[in-house]
């Protein structure tokens, strides 16, 4: 029997289809069929100025927008060149690790609900939605906040918001606990997640799976770690690591590293409060970017920077970058190459959420269809992202 | 008519439909309110309000739910069995109301519509055509995933009624009757062993070798009644919405107020045969009220649970029901067979 799960379907997490080949409930084969979100952001990019594609990232992997803004940002400032000062990179240091819980509890909650832990959801949406509030504050825009600039921030972070976050980031490991008392020990969550979706170490480099389903399977490698960027070497923070690979094992990996990433945002408030809890927040090269409003007024260079950059964009040197960050679903890469115009010549997005995706079949060969959900669950993929 | 009134069959039976009447219309307001104290204690549980907007603390929810799916288009899929698709959600309601008129709600013969002699085969009988309804209804639907979900609930049935009944027996054996009137009877008064009398009621549940019996009834009611954590042939997260994935409107509700009805039924068997029955402190006529509060804390837990537990997988509940449930059950029948025998004799 054929069945085609999706891509209307309540556990496929958007819109993917999964053609099944069953006998009886046993899966003989399975092939996820993808394309039905694709909007071409990779092609449109090739028609927008590089502040212009900012807004597109948040819309790819639309449950951690930071995230994809900082690895927009990070590959076009690769290509001209420029450091933000080391405020902004605390800065987008706290706003990715608050971004990597959010990303998480919303995981959490999806994958119970498709295993029947129904409560689960609505204990990890309350604390999503304190981040959603925070990037609120700070942006403007709950889900797409578009909130980095190339060369920095789109402005200075607001008063009280450390603050805030500060209080964030004290309640969220009470409220982990509270999740992992819900499902980490209890009998039936283990009986459905243990020794289901298995994906060995071999078979997950194989298929460049990355992130937390990569770390599920053993293999220690967090870009965070290996390729430091925006400053992560410098602060304190474990790899949490799974051991068998299976969907519990992605489960308890990514417990872990919500409060990993809650020990980080504690490191990165305290050192935005050290450097200034208001100050510069873009690099001062005004042929790239924005110069600050206040100078606009009083300067004639500014303004003719200003107004260059508004009217026709930033023209960066001519060459090619990679760079990627270790968003919360993986390693989140952005190739550009630029021909010197102010519009990327060509850009290619390497989302987690594709690639993690491919090892799907792999994972429920010969299992059974509720573990197709948990396998689908497990790889944490957003559909925005995997089609973009 | 004067003469037709004395007629002692007559009146039997005139007292049997006033008291079908009276059920129907209690069991079907019952569903309604039991719907809504699921969506309020689910609420409360998810850190949420739960229904609050229909009338005064969303009391009138369940009139206006009602009301909404009254409305709905019957939708019949093409390629569907157009009479099976019918029958089926009949079927799934008709063995509740069946089962209900059997169980004594308080002292006999006022609380009770028939007390027959066999009403624990009647109700056994009664959950086994229950699960027709699901798989039929599944299997003519047309759908390949209504048609999983009727095929996980015939294979659960089975897994599950066979440790059910057996888990019943140590209970026959105690009371030595098949009539839950009977049953009820003998957990009257207070527990008594060797002579002494212990501040205890003589409820089923106090006995040691009921104990495993109620808990596998417990868990064996929750397969039965199709809730989480076995509410395999639904299971929306993997078969969409299972056996019920093509209807809608009445017919849908149909399934809805029986896996509802199954709920009370099945809930007030486990009164009946476990927690005393109507029994407890006070008149007898207080009865009703006893056996209220029992139904409504199993209700309360059946709920709880639900919105708590993750779901199981198909071959797992199997696995459970086979390997433990059933030996569990049958060592626990020959355990108390064996108990009971030397007691009588020694």
């Amino acid at each position: 029997m054929t069945i085609n799960m999706g891509p209307q379907h309540p556990s496929t997490h958007g819109v993917l289809r999964v053609a099944l080949e069953l006998d009886g409930e046993t899966i003989v084969a399975c092939k996820p069929i993808i394309g039905y979100l694709h909007t071409g952001m990779e092609k449109q990019a090739e028609y927008k100025t590089y502040t212009q594609s900012i807004p597109q990232t948040d819309r790819m992997d639309y449950i951690s927008p930071m995230s994809n803004n900082l690895a927009f940002c990070l590959a076009a400032e690769k290509i001209l060149g420029v450091e933000p000062p080391a405020r902004v990179q605390a800065i987008r240091v706290l706003l990715a690790e608050l971004t990597r819980i959010s990303s998480h509890a919303v995981w959490m909650g999806t994958h119970a609900i498709d295993i029947g832990a129904l409560t689960v959801f609505w204990y990890t949406f309350r604390e999503r939605e304190k981040v959603l509030s925070i990037y609120d504050h700070v942006a403007g825009a709950r889900m797409t906040s578009s909130y980095f600039r190339v060369g920095g921030l789109s402005r200075d972070i607001p008063e009280g918001f450390l603050d805030r976050c500060e209080k964030f980031v004290d309640e969220m490991p009470a409220h982990i606990d509270e999740y992992e008392s819900l499902l980490t020990k209890n009998p039936i969550w283990i009986a459905r997640t243990q020794g289901v979706a298995l994906l060995s170490a071999k078979d997950a480099v194989a298929w460049g799976v990355t992130g937390p389903s990569l770390r599920g399977s053993g293999v220690n490698y967090d870009i965070r770690k290996a390729e430091p960027y925006s400053g992560y070497d410098t602060y304190q923070f474990d790899v949490p690591v799974g051991r068998d690979g299976d969907a519990y094992s992605r489960y308890v990996v990514r417990c872990a590293e919500m409060r990993e990433s809650v020990k980080i945002a504690k490191q990165a408030i305290q050192r935005i409060r050290e450097l200034g809890e208001f100050g510069p927040y873009r690099v001062r090269d005004f042929k790239y970017v924005l110069p600050p409003k206040e100078e606009v007024k009083t300067s004639m260079e500014a303004l003719i920077h200003h107004f260059k950059i508004v009217a026709h964009g930033f023209f960066p040197p001519v060459g090619e970058a990679y760079s990627a960050v270790e968003a919360p679903k993986g390693e989140l890469g952005f190739y550009m190459v630029s021909d010197g115009s102010p519009r990327p010549w060509r850009m290619k997005v390497r989302s987690p959420s594709f690639i993690n995706l491919q090892a799907l079949p792999l994972m429920v060969q010969g299992r059974m269809i509720a573990d197709v959900i948990a396998a689908i669950g497990s790889i944490d993929i957003v559909l925005g992202e995997v089609d973009r | 008519m004067a003469a037709l009134m004395q007629n002692e069959v007559f009146q039997v039976a005139l007292w049997a439909m006033v008291k079908v009447g009276i059920i129907l219309g209690v069991m079907l307001g019952v569903v309604s309110y039991l719907i809504y104290a699921e969506r309020k204690i689910c609420g409360h549980i998810q850190a949420r309000t739960g229904p609050n907007r229909v009338g005064p603390l969303g009391l009138l929810q369940p009139i206006a739910d009602v009301g909404k799916l009254l409305f709905k288009e019957e939708f019949t899929p093409a390629g569907a069995n157009k009479i099976i698709f019918h029958i089926a959600p009949i079927l799934a309601v008709f063995p509740a109301i069946v089962t209900f008129s059997v169980i004594p709600m308080g002292p006999p013969p006022m609380f009770v519509v028939t007390d027959i002699n066999v009403g624990l085969l009647l109700f056994l009988a009664m959950s086994s055509l229950g699960v027709y309804g699901i798989t039929l209804g599944g299997w003519s639907s047309n759908n390949k995933y209504a048609l999983l979900g009727g095929l996980r609930s015939s294979a659960q049935m089975i897994s599950y009624e066979l440790a059910m009944g057996l888990s019943t027996i140590p209970v026959l054996l105690r009371s030595g009757t098949l009539s839950l009137s009977g049953i009820v009877d003998s957990q009257g008064g207070a527990y008594q062993i060797g002579g002494t009398t212990l501040p205890l009621p003589n409820w089923g549940i106090f006995h040691w070798y009921l104990v495993l019996p109620f808990f596998i009834f417990l868990i064996c009611s929750f397969a039965e009644t199709n809730r989480a954590p076995f509410d395999l042939p639904e299971a929306e997260g993997e078969l969409v919405a299972g056996f019920h994935t093509e209807y809608s409107s009445m017919k849908w509700a149909l399934f809805f107020l029986g896996e509802y009805m199954n709920m009370i039924v099945i809930c007030s068997i486990i009164v009946t045969l476990f927690l005393g029955g109507w029994h407890g402190p006070g008149p007898a006529i207080l009865g009703i009220v006893w056996y209220l509060l029992k139904l409504f804390a199993l209700l309360f837990f059946f709920i709880w649970v639900r919105w708590t537990y993750p779901r199981l997988r198909y071959d797992q509940l199997m696995g459970f029901g086979w390997k433990v449930l059933l030996p569990a059950s049958i060592a626990n029948v020959v355990i108390a067979a064996v108990w009971l025998y030397w007691r009588a004799n020694a």
